[in-house]
């Protein structure tokens, strides 16, 4: 029986092996070093923050994997031999595959600042490191203050967490507003406000210059590039992205980039590997996505697609619509189809942007200044139906049209207040158009 | 606001500590006056007999420290009192211990036994010949004789005690939870009779402003709406630590106390008797009545900081605000003031089969001796539980009742809301649950059928009463043992008790015969689901773990499929707490796909798009 062997058991890894056996008998293994079981990384802020333990983070219940005879093994894989299809693992152990899939994620970027491997400074990625979190940052008492380099969806979390234990933080960002490479302006200066509401010391368009150590090897306190600055703290959280796990694979024969390289079939220069999820870099972008895309859903996609090539139905990963979503503090964020930040705004691209007058809760509608296609929106703090924008992206509608039917893809709980009308009046006359908001319809809802 | 908030900790601890030492303080004293307020309903006699005998044990007017010792002594008493009152009234109306004597000495001749009317008249009075021989003809028919007096005398006795006891009925007192309920709470003297109010304000008015205090203090030390569950699993109270086996320790006595020992908490009724007096003056709290004030202080500070904790999500503030409408209204005030009109005071929300005891003959009796008015209300009772719910169940989905309207419901959706995310979300609970909630219906509708085909007999013709078994089971036993069973120990000390281990809802999930009525309607004929968003699910959890009903709603969410299950209770909460808003509670048309459809590919990841879009060009 075909051996497929997995080595990372985050979700595009465990989704890959939940296709394959859907669609076969083949024998699955899944490597990982991290933990057992899969559990769900977007989810380890959670932990932290109390509002669950981390078996609640685990999707699937532990007999699911006997049950679907998927082999659990726990080992650090630290060299592939692609020539004799044999992986050896750090305790010396070997294992051989038939095919393999490179699913080993992303680790916390560190661009060599002095004091980077002190004891107390943290990336917040891997389960160790909520471990380690929680050793040195149990309370405000033994933390007197973080502080967390690095302003991108990650960094917000940590800040977060922290500050659920009343730990003082600062957060340093090196762009002039936070997250504006992706965010337009208004939203950004939006997310600066809420973060500071939260007294989060936030500090723009600075950069770490270094940690400084006590006598014991640990933090004792930063300083700022810009400003010379020195803030004593007990904690570092390093959030300057992310970058592929691969490492290990220097000494393979598989081609390396950024990430591990591969086709639209996800698969490597080297017959019988592929890689899938954060740690896959495409040869060349799909669309306006990035080579490497590490986010959730991008990894499960590529599982699934994956999934199919190597049960005997090849297939290109071809992901739809981009749509993505965080949570930034208490303000959600969803986005659906292309809305860019000031940074790469194609110049085409159109911005109508609508905000509560005194609440977080505003809308970037992206659209094509002459053809008035429907090119994107973001939303914060109302939710929107995932199905509306996706079929109104394939059939590349006008923003009239969107604007038109914006009820339908209403998703927030019911009672809530709606803002279709005002947005719409918004839009009506900053556009001099006539638009009339269409009565939410089922009908339409169940057509998307 | 740290120092209020901490403050009213330590105020409301205090008035738990008051409120548990009260079981312990004040004395019992048995006075006249007391047992005429025990048993003011009763004869006189009774009143009179239960003095006197108390007299004579000199247990009159001695106070009591505690009231078990108290209770000990009562106990023996209502032996006594039973014991003087039947030979008192078979002296009167009955056959007397001397009466047969004469019988028997008048009836045996010689060691033959010659017993007929004309014994009987030439001992007893008119009046009485009649009743006895009415009962004891058949022991001189024809065919039957006697070997021995003793096997006569064996006979005639029994027959006697018989007439004796139907006779003496009335006058009887039993020894059961009411009756010593009703003893001890009038019996109680001392400080905590004497200064009702007082205490009222140390436990209930302090518990209230002190659990105020607290929950007030957070809204400004986290002035931000937004979910806030932090440190749930790393509290003590909420993460099954010592602080919640207290609190659970606490819940499961408080019910075990309330349903079967209620004399022991007399003093609490005693300390809600200044409330009860709003309605009825002088009047005298029971057991039921605590439970009610007890309830709705409950609901409403819980609900207060329901109100605050989801003060930006306006569904979790309606659905507060409407349960507690519900349980204020309708579970309380309509309860305590229908009677007053004489109108039998019954909340009118609660549906069978929650409510099990509609088809009883006690109280459709109630209904239909309350004229026009009673009628209708019973008929509201039937259209409620056949029409009204499953066609709400149909456009809204249980929640218009579980989380909208019910008592349980309500309790868990407030006093409970710190104590969902202890609900089991394993496969097995599943299981299990499904072995328990729908025995639990079966068991309420075979009680119902027996219970109300009993009811229609005595309805039509009273002189059914006493023939009650159908399908071979007593109706009065089976309710009884429904009531023990399921109203009071699944429902009330593991339902509520067990909050702090199971989550709050157990009852609903695990026993609620409603829950499961409506469950199946909900499950098959509804226009009620939780949408799922496309793909916008991470996986994390957060639903799940919050779900009180223990249903894994990421392992629908992260397939793309629309949650459509039984056990649902509409509560909301996991729509609420999804940091990513995939969830939307929603009626939309059931046209079967669209609820139940499980997609092949999770939206974003258009594996045939491309394709797709190629032949349609
Ligand atoms: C805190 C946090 C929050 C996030 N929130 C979101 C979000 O809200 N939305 C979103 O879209 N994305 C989010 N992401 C990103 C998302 O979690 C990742 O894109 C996704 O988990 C990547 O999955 P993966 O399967 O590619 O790799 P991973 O989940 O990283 O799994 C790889 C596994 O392989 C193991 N491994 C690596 N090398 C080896 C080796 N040599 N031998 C054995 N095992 C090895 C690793 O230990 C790890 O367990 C978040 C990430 C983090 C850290
Ligand atoms: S699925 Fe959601 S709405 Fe239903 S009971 Fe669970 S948490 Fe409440
Ligand atoms: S809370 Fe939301 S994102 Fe998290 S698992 Fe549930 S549905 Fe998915």
């Amino acid at each position: 029986m075909e051996h497929i062997v997995i080595i990372g058991n985050g979700i595009s890894g465990v989704t890959a092996a939940r296709h394959i056996r859907k669609l076969s008998d083949k024998r699955i293994t899944i490597i990982s070093a991290e933990t057992e079981y899969f559990f769900s990384r977007t989810a380890l802020m959670y932990v932290y923050m109390g509002h669950m333990k981390i078996e609640h983070t685990q999707p699937y219940e532990n007999w699911f994997w006997r049950k679907n005879r998927i082999e659990l093994k726990k080992g650090f894989v630290k060299q592939v031999k692609d020539a004799s299809k044999e992986l050896v693992f750090a305790s010396g152990e070997t294992m051989k595959y038939d095919k393999l899939i490179i699913a080993t994620g992303s680790k916390p970027n560190k661009f060599g600042w002095p004091g980077q491997d002190l004891d107390g400074v943290m990336g917040m990625y891997h389960k160790q490191d909520l471990e380690n979190l929680e050793k040195y940052a149990p309370n405000n008492k033994v933390c007197k203050r973080a502080v967390i380099v690095g302003g991108g969806l990650i960094g917000i979390e940590l800040a977060e967490m922290l500050q659920s234990r009343d730990i003082p933080v600062t957060f340093l960002v090196r762009e002039t507003s936070f997250w504006n490479g992706v965010l337009p302006a208004g939203e950004s200066a939006m997310i600066n406000e809420h973060i500071k509401e939260h007294h989060i010391d936030l500090r723009l368009g600075v950069n770490l210059q270094e940690i400084k150590a006590d006598e014991h090897g640990k933090v004792k306190s930063i300083i700022i590039k810009e400003t010379g600055e020195e803030i004593e703290c007990t904690v570092v959280g390093l959030t300057a992205g992310v970058s592929p796990n691969i490492d290990f694979l220097k000494d393979s024969n598989i081609e390396l980039g950024r990430g591990v390289k591969v086709n639209r079939r996800l698969e490597t220069n080297v017959k019988d590997i592929y890689a899938i999820g954060d740690c896959a870099e495409q040869h060349e972008a799909i669309g306006n996505r990035r080579p490497i895309e590490a986010v959730w859903y991008t990894g499960r996609m590529m599982g699934e697609t994956l999934a199919q090539t190597i049960c005997g139905n090849p297939r290109d990963y071809n992901p739809g619509h981009w749509f993505n979503s965080a949570k930034f503090l208490d303000i959600e964020y969803q986005t659906y189809g292309w809305v860019f930040g000031e940074r790469g705004r194609p110049a085409y691209e159109q911005h109508f942007h609508w905000k509560h007058p005194d609440k977080h809760i505003c809308i970037t509608v992206a659209f094509h200044k002459e053809t008035k296609e429907f090119l994107g929106i973001n939303t914060f703090g109302i939710r929107m139906r995932h199905h509306a924008f996706d079929k109104w992206l394939n059939e590349k509608r006008s923003v009239e049209y969107v604007l038109e039917h914006l009820a339908d893809a209403n998703f927030d709980p019911e009672f809530y207040k709606l803002h279709e009308k005002t947005i719409v009046a918004q839009f009506n006359q900053e556009n001099n158009t006539n638009i009339q908001l269409k009565k939410k319809s089922w009908k339409r809802i169940f057509s998307y | 606001m740290k120092f209020i908030r901490i403050a009213g900790l330590y105020i409301f601890i205090a008035s738990v500590v008051v409120f548990s030492a009260t079981v312990f303080m004040g004395t019992y004293t048995l006075s006249e006056a007391s047992i005429k307020g025990s048993f003011g309903g009763k004869d006189v006699r009774v009143t009179e007999t239960f003095a006197a005998v108390a007299k004579e044990n000199g247990v009159l007017d001695k106070t009591y420290n505690s009231q078990f010792t108290f209770m000990n002594d009562v106990v023996g008493l209502f032996h006594k009192h039973n014991k003087r009152v039947s030979e008192a009234v078979a002296e009167e109306t009955g056959i007397s211990t001397s009466e047969t004597d004469k019988i028997i000495v008048a009836a045996s001749k010689s060691g033959k036994v010659a017993y007929t009317k004309e014994v009987l008249q030439s001992v007893l009075p008119e009046a009485k010949v009649k009743m006895l021989d009415g009962a004891t003809n058949w022991m001189y028919s024809p065919g039957k004789t006697y070997d021995s007096v003793d096997a006569f005398k064996n006979d005639l006795t029994n027959k006697i005690n018989e007439i004796n006891r139907s006779q003496a009925g009335n006058y009887l007192l039993y020894d059961n939870k009411y009756s010593r309920f009703d003893i001890t709470e009038r019996a109680a003297t001392g400080i905590i009779s004497d200064n009702k109010v007082l205490f009222l304000f140390l436990t209930f008015g302090l518990g209230i402003i002190g659990s105020l205090m607290f929950i007030i203090a957070g809204l400004f030390l986290k002035p931000i709406p937004g979910i806030k569950n932090n440190g749930i699993y790393l509290n003590n109270a909420t993460n099954r630590g010592w602080v919640g086996i207290a609190a659970f320790g606490f819940l499961v006595a408080f019910y075990v106390l309330l349903y079967f020992h209620p004399y022991i908490i007399a003093n609490w009724t005693n300390i809600v008797d200044p409330l009860k007096g709003f309605f009825i003056e002088g009047a005298s709290a029971s057991q039921w009545f605590l439970y009610g004030i007890l309830y709705c202080v409950s609901m409403i500070v819980m609900g207060i900081r329901m109100f605050i904790k989801y003060r930006h999500n306006q569904y979790q503030v309606v659905r507060t605000a409407s349960v507690l409408f519900f349980q204020i209204i309708f579970a309380f005030l309509l309860v305590e003031i229908l009677p007053l009109f004489d109108l039998p005071g019954v909340d009118l929300k609660n549906a069978w089969p929650l409510d099990y005891n509609f088809l009883t003959d006690w109280n459709v009796k109630n209904y239909l001796a309350a004229g026009h008015l009673g009628k209708f209300m019973f008929f509201w009772g039937i259209i409620l539980s056949i029409i009204i719910v499953p066609t709400l169940v149909y456009f809204y989905g249980k929640r218009w009742y579980c989380s909208w309207v019910c008592g349980c419901g309500g309790l868990a959706e407030t006093l409970g809301d710190p104590y969902r995310q202890l609900s089991d979300k394993r496969l097995i609970a599943w299981r299990i649950e499904r072995w328990t909630i729908y025995p639990t219906l079966i068991f309420a509708i075979i009680m119902t059928v027996v219970v109300g085909y009993n009811t229609y007999n005595i309805i039509n013709d009273p002189a059914n009463i006493g023939n009650s078994t159908f399908l071979g089971i007593n109706a009065y036993k089976i309710n009884e043992w429904y009531g023990f069973l399921i109203g009071s120990i699944f429902a009330g000390v593991i339902g509520t008790g067990f909050y702090p281990i199971l989550g709050n809802r157990s009852w609903c999930r695990f026993g609620c015969p409603l829950a499961a009525y409506m469950g199946i309607v909900q499950r098959f004929k509804s226009r009620f689901r939780i949408t799922t968003n496309g793909g916008q699910c991470i996986s994390c959890g957060n639903c799940s773990t919050y779900c009180e009903q223990g249903i894994d709603v990421r392992s629908y969410a992260q397939k793309g499929q629309n949650i459509v299950r039984s056990s649902c209770v509409g509560c909301g909460i996991c729509s609420a707490v999804c940091p990513r808003g995939v969830l939307k509670l929603e009626n939309g048309p059931d046209d079967g796909a669209t609820r139940h459809e499980i997609p092949e590919v999770i939206l974003g990841n258009d594996v045939n798009l491309f394709e797709m879009l190629e032949e349609n060009k």
